[in-house]
């Protein structure tokens, strides 16, 4: 999987599901970072009764809405790892007790930092590519579900399916206040990722030897030389 | 003269408070605790039958604004009454007796009562120094603690200092004073939280146990479900301004004046859990929001130690790193801003001149 490519032939690398789990998530990700950002800095609206206006209703029922498409996208993606191909497992489970694993991402740093001239060939992710999707993607938005139900468990209510689920993080971190600013600052952790990946994607579909956004958009894997 | 030990009616009755004042302090009672009026003829009746139970009210690092809410409590019957079922006992404060004579008091409750007695603790007890930045009686405070909990029924921790640490345990709390949950393990401990807690809330907690000779509901951090079951948030009037979006942005704005949402200004209204947009503070008159001013959360956990008053997005400490999660993620999403660009001039480089290269050698 994370070994580079044997094949020159096209590959049917991501299926129709985990495509459009991918768009779908991502524009979730997208709403949940504006209006989470927006949360903690709320633009103000002027003039006329309370009644008159719901903007920071909105924006918290926009982010709350987005929250469970990423919630249920995670748990409907995590089915398709069960019941998919072998590389949707792989966004769960980078290689990592694998020497051969290590080895490649030592290339792919090297590749990134221009050390050695030629990139390798991957059928599914890149080694480095797993790991930083595994570490900061999978993790970084288990921890935002997991802090933002628990914040949303403290509206909806003491004994509220949320709280008792996932009330006790709370505590945890020090109390509702400290939870916030967990929760924002996870935002972050979240935008580096996505300001690395969409430029890693764009520019190894130039770069590469094989094709990378579109193989996001209509699953194949091709390849641009046939040398191994 | 019967035998039987006095309830509480006979101690009121002693106190000159009649049949009358009486029966309207159990109605009050009720209905401060949300009990429907079919309660009020339980009460009656616990408090004339049931033996009194005493109430030791122990202070440890603490400045007294528990008891200084406490006695102020805005039913005068209810202040009345409740003091006078506990001044009878032992309070360092509030009591006549002084010196041995106080330590006596304690003393003779605490056998005759085994088991029954409550302690209230208002402050908590340092325990740097084997606990020698409180002394009380000539002994550590964590020491007496330790030994009037040794018998007690239950512990009920006054305020902030008692629940929490409060300022005394605050950053870096040079005297390592801590909450009385961490150091009485085997007793329950009904936390009451504030700086100090509403008096209508004491007064109600210590009434209910007395009268119902059991906890109230205690939600997961040990805190009566009654009162502080709510942010100040899901109950305050200006929540509407809210989910508008009016915010006050400066203290004297155009939004200010008109009782606009405090959120901006660092309103800790949201994650605070506390009564206070209900029952109020000083007889019902107002509360810190009502008046202008933001929440400061002063019912929760460590409170002074989380950045400004003032902050919507507040402080927070990250491997030693202290900055608010904007300002970190800024500065850190800026660096990998940077880094990319940099990265992808290099790349388009090289990419044109392996181009070229390509193209040479054909
Ligand atoms: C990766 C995805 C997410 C991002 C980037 C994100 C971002 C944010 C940010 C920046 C805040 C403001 C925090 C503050 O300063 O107080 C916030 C608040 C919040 N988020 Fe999220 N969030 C995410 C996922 C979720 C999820 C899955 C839920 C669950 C429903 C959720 C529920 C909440 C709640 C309840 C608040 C507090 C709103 C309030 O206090 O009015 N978030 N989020
Ligand atoms: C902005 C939010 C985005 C998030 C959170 C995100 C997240 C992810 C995740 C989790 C995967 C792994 C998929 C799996 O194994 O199931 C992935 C793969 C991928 N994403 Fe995104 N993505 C985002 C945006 C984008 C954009 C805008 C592009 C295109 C420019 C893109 C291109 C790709 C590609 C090409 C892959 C496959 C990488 C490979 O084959 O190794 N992503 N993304
Ligand atoms: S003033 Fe504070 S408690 Fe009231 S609605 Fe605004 S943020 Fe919430
Ligand atoms: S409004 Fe907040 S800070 Fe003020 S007394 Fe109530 S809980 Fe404490």
């Amino acid at each position: 999987m994370s070994s580079p490519a044997m094949t020159q032939e096209p590959v049917y690398v991501y299926e129709k599901p985990v495509r459009l789990w991918h768009w779908v998530n991502a524009l979730a990700l997208v709403v949940l970072a504006v209006t989470g950002y927006l949360i903690g800095n709320p633009p103000v609206v002027t003039g006329g009764e309370a009644s008159d206006h719901y903007l920071f209703g909105y924006i918290r029922f926009i982010h709350f809405s987005a929250g469970y498409v990423l919630a249920i996208g995670l748990i409907g993606r995590a089915y398709w790892a069960l019941v998919g191909n072998r590389y949707s497992r792989q966004l769960f489970m980078p290689e990592v007790y694998r020497l051969t694993y290590w080895k490649g991402v030592w290339h792919e740093i090297l590749w990134y930092l221009f050390l050695v001239s030629e990139p390798r060939k991957h059928v599914g992710h890149n080694p480095l590519a797993d790991l930083a999707i595994f570490l900061f993607f999978v993790l970084g938005s288990l921890f935002m579900i997991v802090t933002g139900f628990a914040l949303y468990g403290q509206g909806l209510g003491e004994g509220s399916w949320a709280d008792r689920l996932f009330g006790w993080v709370i505590p945890l971190l020090g109390g509702s206040q400290s939870a916030h600013s967990w929760h924002h600052l996870g935002m972050w952790y979240l935008v580096i990722f996505m300001m690395v990946h969409i430029y890693i994607a764009i520019r190894e579909q130039y770069v590469s030897r094989q094709s990378m956004v579109s193989t996001m958009i209509d699953g194949w894997r091709t390849w641009k030389d046939d040398r191994p | 003269m019967s035998t039987r030990p006095d309830s509480f009616y006979d101690v009121m009755r002693r106190q000159g408070i009649s049949r009358r004042s009486f029966l309207k302090y159990c109605s009050l009672t009720a209905s401060s605790l949300a009990l429907g009026p079919q309660f009020v003829g339980n009460i009656v009746h616990a408090m004339e039958t049931k033996p009194r139970t005493p109430v030791l009210w122990l202070h440890g690092l603490e400045c007294t604004c528990c008891s200084e809410s406490f006695i102020r409590s805005a039913h005068p019957l209810a202040k009345d009454v409740v003091l006078s079922m506990l001044s009878l006992d032992y309070d360092d404060t509030l009591m006549a007796a002084a010196g041995f004579q106080a330590e006596e008091v304690m003393e003779e409750t605490m056998r005759k009562y085994k088991g029954r007695y409550i302690l209230a603790v208002e402050g908590n007890p340092p325990l740097n120094e084997d606990g020698m930045y409180c002394i009380v009686g000539g002994k550590p405070f964590v020491e007496k603690l330790r030994y009037a909990a040794k018998d007690c029924a239950a512990v009920i921790a006054w305020g902030s200092c008692a629940s929490w640490g409060c300022v005394q345990a605050a950053k870096p709390n040079p005297t390592q004073a801590t909450p009385v949950h961490k150091v009485i393990l085997d007793k329950p401990v009904i936390k009451v939280p504030g700086c100090p807690p509403i008096a209508e809330v004491m007064t109600a907690v210590i009434t209910y146990m007395l009268t119902f000779d059991k906890l109230p509901d205690l939600d997961s951090q040990g805190r009566p479900k009654m009162f502080y079951g709510q942010r100040i948030h899901d109950k305050c009037y200006r929540r509407p301004h809210f989910d508008a979006g009016q915010f006050v942005e400066q203290w004297d704005d155009e939004a200010a004046r008109k009782g606009y949402c405090l959120y901006k200004m660092g309103c800790k209204g949201p994650t605070t859990y506390n009564a206070c947009s209900t029952v109020k503070w000083n007889d019902g008159v107002s509360f810190p929001i009502q008046s202008g001013h933001g929440c400061i959360g002063c019912s929760e956990e460590a409170f002074w130690d989380k950045g400004s008053f003032y902050d919507r997005v507040t402080e927070l400490n990250v491997f030693g790193v202290e900055a608010n999660a904007d300002k970190m993620g800024l500065v850190t999403a800026g660096a990998v801003g940077v880094g990319i660009a940099a990265h992808a001039a290099v790349s388009i480089n090289k990419h044109k001149n392996t181009e070229t290269h390509k193209k040479d050698s054909l």
